[in-house]
């Protein structure tokens, strides 16, 4: 096949690492607020009513979000094999605890209206508050070892080996990073929830949203102070050629205290992120405090996108650095599938996301409007 | 098995998968039923229909959501716990997994939320075409997924590249049109439809038997043993079509479902029943039928299936020359990768390379392939034999499930035609109790596609005992028992559900009908947003 050599690999891999991050947003953003809603379930939900209007809110729309994290998974699979084989396996029990808690939530929303018994509604309400919580605190702590360098080597044949123990992974750097993730996850939730509800829970789920979208930015700042003060960043220190073959081992890399802000300083405009991150999130908390739904979910939109896109930004071209051999860090430039899988992978890509995201919005229109107390009390009109 | 991270790591792939595949035959198949039963409502008008659509819909959803929880290990467990496989082919394998998520889950998780939650928001063709597209989901998944599968035991479209150490995709278009992935695709669907037919034909049987909710039971039946009738006929069709492709592309796996341990001459005879002995290489006790292997194996009269000795012997040459490309590939390496290859080296590894695979069945006894003694290469040799006597009895339990679902289906069939359901109470409660056995099929079925092909993990390309992540036994058992135990109790929590809501019966169904096709948007938000 010629067709391929239409884009040349250096491009694709810059598309791939692209789509990789939109991938990682789809999540972020859509079963963002599936998370952040059930981590506010306890809190904002007192009564059996209340709690099971929020859960309707997402009811119907939570089993197509969590897809962009198979999706992210399989993408990532087929796009960057060994940031697929390393990461999951170097993160073994945190992605066990991931799973664990995942699995949960798909039972916990069709199962939980199924008997009418308190003691069983408060144990499903557990378990999705659990559904909530492990994951997006785990999937924080994991994006901050990434940040601070996985102890990952590689022998000649690719083989992977790790050092790390799961205890490792929970250095106060990277706690920081969960609670980051954490208070973003429950102040999009909190704005979800403003759009999709009224009453009561609205009224507190601004409250809290509110709170989380202060905490996001106070978190987020001492995060990056961290960043700057205490994280060593990798720096490639050979010459790269981007267009050449997958194999990590072909370059020098060497670790620079304050180098993942390299890219802040050589090009400025990359500070948008950060500052889409701050600004965002202080959008959703005027918003949620001045009680508009609408803007609040723009503002923690915006501000799931600074946050997310500014890891992206500070580590390029990097992608996965190790910390017990930093040659064998995974690069944008060694770490993809060979060209012509790129490429047909971006073809099939770039066919069904509009796909995907002209349905899904049709899906979201179908079910425009808030969902009210006696929704749910009207046994013929809901499921859960 | 030893407690080494090789066999703990494959029993928990095992043992999720095969939890997951209780769950998804019944997804797939009764996802299609609905949505015929939808059909016939919306063309018919007769509310019943719809009763039928949403009371096999409850069942479907309770079922549904643990093919999905389930589903979501199988999507991270390569990179997890085969890490080396990850790397080794996610250029090709990788490229159908990610294809699943675009084209085939997206469409069935977002519309499945519609199907419960709008049936009060859409017309009647807007929720049949959601209900469609569940279906359509859930039927294009098994084909992404079955094409990866497919490329583990026939892996086409494919090449060894020394500079990144890995498979790499050179014709997407065989990968995709992969013969085996093709068969296996329409083997397992319908054995999926069979599932969800006996499903519906057996829970309907128990309706009838108590008397109560004839009128579903009795239509749910008709659709059961028509769509059941024509997916079994094709599960045993399209399993014929398997074996015959097996015969061509794993010749091993033939070998030993049939416990053929010698060739016979042409055309051999099949196996119906006995004991096989692998370390005496016979089968004792063994009653055969003359010339139907042989037929249903290469569709001839005059060729000749392979049996185990012969293949073990051809093994023990194609290690030979693994060993050859071992060694022009380290030169290779040596040399500094491809821009450096000497004319020598490229032509001992272009013409060994393809069995580079076999060279890594050696590192189970030495460090070095270049190293074995002929004892170790014979021994390596033997190691491509998969274990005969389980997938002898796996094979054959399937099959006779699969004849006896002909059978069931053809009979309800008949009473359906002749609108004598309920005339025979004996015949109901077979129906009832066969509730379990397409499971028993599918499962039988799973074991033998998978463990037939050890030690491979890709056929020919890369042994099982190398594609392992650098874990620890006590970590991996760990998580073993962490998902065993969550989906025990997950599953007994289903399967207790299931029976309540069937003990329920259908809700009684007042709602007005929905118009025919959808009013506009204005309309529609004038009544939600009291």
């Amino acid at each position: 096949m010629i067709l391929h050599t239409l884009i040349d690999y250096e491009t694709l891999r810059l598309i791939w690492w692209g789509l990789l991050g939109v991938l990682l947003l789809g999540f972020a953003l859509t079963d963002g607020f599936d998370l952040g809603t059930a981590m506010l379930l306890p809190f904002v939900g007192r009564t059996d009513v209340e709690r099971r209007v929020m859960i309707n809110t997402i009811g119907p729309v939570w089993e197509g979000n969590q897809v962009w994290l198979i999706l992210a998974g399989g993408a990532i699979f087929a796009a960057w094999p060994p940031l697929y084989a390393v990461s999951f396996s170097g993160f073994y029990l945190a992605m066990f605890a991931v799973l664990f808690a995942l699995i949960l939530r798909p039972v916990g929303f069709k199962y939980r209206s199924k008997v009418d018994s308190p003691r069983w509604r408060s144990g499903w309400d557990t378990a999705l508050f659990i559904g909530g919580f492990v994951p997006t605190l785990t999937f924080g702590v994991a994006v901050g070892n990434v940040m601070l360098g996985v102890p990952f080597r590689l022998d000649a044949d690719l083989r992977i080996f790790h050092d790390g123990t799961f205890l490792g992974l929970l250095t106060p750097f990277a706690l920081l990073c969960g609670l980051v993730s954490v208070a973003m996850l429950v102040m999009h939730g909190a704005a979800w929830l403003q759009l999709k509800t009224a009453g009561t829970v609205a009224r507190r789920s601004a409250r809290l949203g509110a709170l989380a979208a202060l905490a996001t930015i106070a978190l987020y700042a001492v995060a990056g102070l961290m960043l700057w003060h205490t994280v060593d960043g990798y720096r490639i220190t050979s010459p790269v050629d981007p267009g050449s073959y997958s194999n990590p081992l072909r370059k020098t890399v060497e670790v620079v205290a304050g180098g993942w802000f390299d890219n802040y300083r050589q090009h400025g405009w990359t500070l948008a992120a950060p500052a889409l991150g701050f600004a965002g999130a202080l959008l959703a908390a005027i918003a949620l405090a001045a009680r508009r739904g609408a803007l609040a979910f723009a503002g923690s939109t915006l501000s799931i996108i600074g946050i997310i896109t500014s890891v992206g930004a500070s580590m390029f071209p990097i992608i996965l650095p190790s910390s017990a051999d930093p040659r064998a860090s995974l690069s944008v430039w060694d770490a993809s599938s060979s060209h012509l899988t790129l490429f047909i992978m971006l073809v099939v890509t770039a066919i069904f996301i509009p796909i995907i995201v002209v349905y899904t919005s049709w899906v979201y229109r179908v079910l425009w409007g808030r969902v009210h107390e006696d929704d749910v009390t009207d046994a013929s009109r809901h499921s859960y | 098995m030893e407690l080494d991270i090789v066999s703990l790591s494959r029993l928990q792939f095992a043992l999720t998968a095969l939890y997951h595949f209780l769950f998804v035959p019944l997804t797939i198949g009764l996802s299609v039923i609905i949505a015929i039963m939808e059909t016939v409502y919306v063309m018919t008008n007769r509310r019943i229909w719809r009763q039928m659509t949403k009371f096999w819909g409850i069942l479907f959803g309770i079922n549904f959501v643990m093919g999905v929880a389930t589903g979501l290990v199988m999507e991270f467990q390569f990179g997890m716990n085969w890490s080396y496989y990850s790397h080794y082919v996610g250029d090709i394998f990788g490229a159908p997994l990610a294809i699943e998520g675009l084209m085939a889950f997206f469409l069935e998780a977002t519309f499945v939320g519609l199907f419960f939650f709008g049936w009060d928001r859409l017309s009647k063709l807007g929720h049949l075409t959601a209900t469609w597209a569940v279906a359509l989901g859930s039927n294009f998944s098994a084909l992404w997924i079955l094409i990866a599968n497919g490329w583990m035991q026939y892996p086409v479209g494919s090449v060894f590249n020394p500079d990144t150490m890995r498979m790499e995709v050179t014709d997407f278009a065989a990968v995709l049109l992969n013969p085996v992935a093709q068969a296996k695709f329409v083997h397992t669907v319908s054995a999926a439809y069979v599932t969800a037919a006996v499903f519906v034909l057996g829970v309907s049987a128990w309706y009838l038997l108590k008397g109560r909710h004839a009128e579903l039971a009795k239509r749910s039946m008709t659709v059961a043993s028509s769509f059941g009738l024509a997916a079994a006929l094709s599960v045993v069709v399209l399993g014929d079509e398997s074996g015959y492709l097996s015969s061509e592309h794993q010749k091993m796996k033939l070998a030993a479902i049939e416990a053929m341990w010698e060739t016979e001459p042409a055309p051999a005879s099949f196996t119906l029943i006995g004991w096989p002995d692998q370390e005496a290489r016979e089968t004792h006790y063994a009653i055969h039928i003359p010339m139907i292997m042989g037929l249903i194996g290469t569709r001839s009269l005059d060729k000749q299936i392979p049996g185990i000795e012969e293949l073990v012997a051809s093994a023990e040459n194609r290690i030979r020359s693994g060993i050859l490309a071992f060694d022009a590939l380290q030169r290779i390496r040596a040399g500094g990768g491809t821009a450096a290859i000497t004319p020598e080296d490229r032509a001992q590894f272009e013409e060994h390379g393809m069995e580079l695979g076999y060279a890594l069945l050696l590192k189970r006894y030495v460090d070095d392939p270049r190293e074995a003694t002929d004892a170790q290469i014979q021994q390596a040799a033997w190691d491509t034999v998969p274990m005969v006597a389980p997938l002898f009895f796996a094979f054959r339990i399937m099959v006779g499930l699969g004849v006896f679902f002909i059978l069931l289906m053809a009979v309800f069939f008949y009473l359906s035609a002749r609108r004598r359901l309920d005339r025979h109470r004996w015949l109901l409660k077979v129906a009832l109790w066969s509730i379990p056995l397409p499971w028993i099929a599918v499962e039988m079925g799973w074991f033998v596609a998978e463990f037939g092909r050890q030690p491979w993990v890709i056929e020919g390309v890369l042994p099982t005992a190398a594609a392992v992540s650098d874990l620890g036994i006590r970590t991996v058992l760990f998580t073993i028992v962490g998902f065993v135990a969550l989906y025990t109790v997950l599953l007994v929590i289903e399967i207790k559900l299931l029976l309540r809501a069937i003990r329920k019966g259908p809700e009684p169904d007042t709602a007005p009908d929905a118009p025919l096709t959808t009013p506009r948007l204005s309309q529609r938000l004038l009544s939600s947003e009291r």
